[in-house]
């Protein structure tokens, strides 16, 4: 019988997107693999994480480099949670078009949010809308 | 003769602009930047070109490759040209369908099934 891994957590301040987005992912995909999350799973929190990161840095601090996006994991056998939170004033999700929208489907941007509903088990913005949380619930199957 | 580049290579064989992801992963944006200006860029003095661009190194794509994707197609149809995509691996394809991206390209399963639909 295999011994449970502890529950791992991190609480990281992220300064910069390139460098800042590696060393969540590098500290994630570890956390999951001791874990033993399916590759599919590792993939999704990835993706996930890449679309929020970005998000966070890009559109609510504006690109600011005074500003920093505070990323937190809690990670155990059963599921993967995150938070992501930028500096800016935040925003209301539901005003985000619905890309797939036939009206908006040619706008090249605006699916990152659509991704992360898509690959993660549980999305909510927390008002005033500057910080996401995800979870991905452990598959049971790859 | 494959140019010259970071993240694509180009070949050119009977009319038909073969594209390949060199990366594995189009997720980080500079990367994208870059790839959008080489893509651009290739087809920039051509006249009706017919691109079809292969994933099959790819494993991973993040929301902003798939508006790098929009932008050249639109750059290829204004020069009167024709975009396919084929070889992708199922989460790239997954992604293209959880977006609806379906609808607006021509997705092949092989590269010879792409180069068949210009016909």
């Amino acid at each position: 019988m295999t011994k449970p891994v502890p529950a791992f957590r991190c609480d990281l301040t992220l300064r910069e997107l390139r460098e800042g987005l590696e060393s969540a992912q590098t500290t994630v995909a570890d956390a999951l693999g001791a874990r033993g999350y399916p590759e599919g799973a590792m993939f999704a929190v990835r993706l996930a994480i890449e679309e929020a990161v970005v998000n966070a840095f890009r559109h609510g601090n504006l690109s600011d480099p005074k500003k920093v996006v505070f990323f937190r994991a809690a990670i155990d056998d059963a599921r993967a949670d995150f938070e992501v939170e930028d500096q800016g004033p935040g925003f209301d999700p539901r005003l985000i078009p619905d890309p797939t929208d036939e009206d908006n489907l040619e706008i090249p941007s605006g699916r990152g949010v659509m991704l992360i509903k898509a690959y993660m088990t549980e999305v909510e913005y927390v008002k005033p809308g500057n910080k996401l949380r995800m979870a991905l619930v452990k598959p049971t199957s790859p | 003769m494959a140019a010259p580049s970071s993240h694509i290579s180009i070949r050119k064989v009977d009319g038909i602009m073969r594209i390949d992801f060199v990366d594995r992963n189009i997720l980080d944006e500079l990367n994208i930047h870059q790839i959008g200006e080489e893509l651009l860029k290739s087809v920039e003095s051509e006249t009706k070109p017919k691109v079809v661009i292969v994933f099959r190194n790819v494993e991973h794509m993040s929301s902003a490759a798939y508006g790098t994707l929009m932008k050249f197609q639109e750059r290829v149809k204004i020069r009167d040209g024709t975009l396919r995509l084929c070889e992708m691996k199922p989460r790239v394809a997954e992604g293209f369908t959880i977006t609806k991206l379906i609808r607006l390209f021509s997705i092949h399963e092989t590269f010879e099934a792409a180069v068949e639909s210009f016909n």
